[in-house]
């Protein structure tokens, strides 16, 4: 595959020279994902209140190379679904001065169901803008009498692995709207806010030029759907908020902290960008 | 032992006799190499999976030995020809003693 993209951007170079600036030369392909028979909804109309700065949805599987696609679409290929594994031993371990398990109030992870789709969501009882790792740490430390776990370890990340698989399909849909506002205007202002010694913004990379490469990789429109996700460069689990330090770091700025109100309003702010795509369960990039 | 180890296999539940079929294998497992160097410049010591085996009704089918340069979650996958109806074992070894095991029966349809 690699080879002859690369053919032909040069010989469409040598045909039009510089007036090809700018134009797409890694567009996403056309396929479709399913997994076990059921296909995820992977591309979708863009949501309103977008209005127009995305003409479509489409999610990051789309830009990956074949072989990254057909891993996420088979069960046993996609490397996440061990941590699935590990999650559900976690999930029936005791642990805490309570001497609860996941399972003692929740019953099976199938109780999950519904979840992820809504995350991140002002907490009714705190009012509190919260992830699953909010949840989840809120859980051990209120309920079980345990330490809360380090946001992106790797407790953590089985855990949501886990819980977002039951939601597999179901369709991102987080409020805006209400409590949530102040959040997503938030989230909204830092997402277009240029960072960095290169001065770059989410919008500049993920709404300005996805379908481009950024030096050798495809630039994807920056959705959440398919976290948390296993990334081949990292051999592991991947969050949201990680990836969102990696992003802000590669602009050479410091970046927001992990679990800080800024990353959870941008967190919020990118999921509604993707309102309609499929959660992925355990997503594959590289 | 290495933190968090899990095996995962994937055989199919049936197949025909004589067939060849088609086996899969994960281990979530770090595989350090044993030549990177902490935040000190201390040599972070090797931690692998150096054997990998996998039996078919007591009779060995494959029998690997893993080198350092093996990735994170070594995936390991191969073909058998199932002559009769029984169980396949696969059994990982750590460079710290430890030993993980799985199996998986299949029928003959």
């Amino acid at each position: 595959m690699k080879p002859r993209r690369i053919k032909t951007a040069l010989a469409a170079t040598a045909l039009f020279g510089l007036a090809l600036t700018g134009m797409a030369i890694a567009d996403p392909v056309d396929d479709k994902l399913v997994i076990d028979g059921v296909e995820i909804k992977t591309t979708a109309e863009a949501p309103a209140h977008l209005d127009g700065a995305l003409p479509e949805l489409i999610s990051g599987w789309h830009f990956r190379d074949t072989e990254t696609r057909a891993m996420q679409a088979d069960d046993f290929d996609n490397p996440g679904m061990i941590f699935v594994d590990r999650g559900l031993d976690t999930w029936n371990a005791v642990d805490g001065t309570e001497g609860k398990s996941c399972a003692s109030c929740h019953e099976g992870p199938e109780s999950m169901a519904g979840l992820r789709p809504v995350i991140p969501r002002v907490d009714a009882e705190t009012g509190k803008l919260m992830n699953i790792e909010a949840y989840v740490n809120n859980c051990r430390t209120t309920r079980m009498g345990a330490e809360a776990w380090n946001p992106k370890g790797g407790d953590m990340t089985d855990m949501m692995a886990l819980i977002s698989l039951q939601s597999r399909g179901e369709l991102v849909n987080v409020a805006i709207d209400g409590p949530a506002a102040p959040f997503y205007e938030l989230g909204k202002e830092i997402y277009y806010t240029r960072y960095g010694q290169l001065e770059l913004s989410c919008a500049n990379c993920h709404e300005d030029n996805n379908g481009n490469y950024i030096r050798s990789d495809h630039l994807s429109q920056g959705h959440t759907n398919g976290f948390p996700l296993y990334r081949l460069k990292d051999a592991g689990l991947v969050t949201a908020q990680g990836r969102f330090v990696g992003c802000v770091r590669d602009t050479r700025a410091e970046t927001f902290a992990i679990g800080s109100d800024e990353f959870n309003a941008l967190e919020l702010y990118v999921a509604s960008r993707g309102n309609g795509l499929a959660v992925e369960g355990v997503g594959v990039r590289h | 032992m290495a933190d968090n180890v899990k095996p995962r296999v994937k055989v199919p539940k049936s197949a025909k006799a004589g067939e060849a079929i088609v086996l899969k294998t994960l281990i979530s497992h770090p595989m350090e190499s044993g030549q990177r160097k902490d935040k000190e410049g201390a040599v972070i010591p090797r931690s692998i999976i150096n054997r990998f085996t996998c039996d078919f009704n007591g009779k060995n089918v494959i029998d690997a030995t893993l080198e350092p340069a093996i990735s994170t979650n070594p995936y390991i996958e191969f073909e058998a020809v199932v002559p009769e109806a029984g169980e396949f074992k696969f059994t990982w070894y750590d460079d710290d003693g430890s030993v993980y095991e799985e199996s998986k029966s299949i029928e003959i349809a």
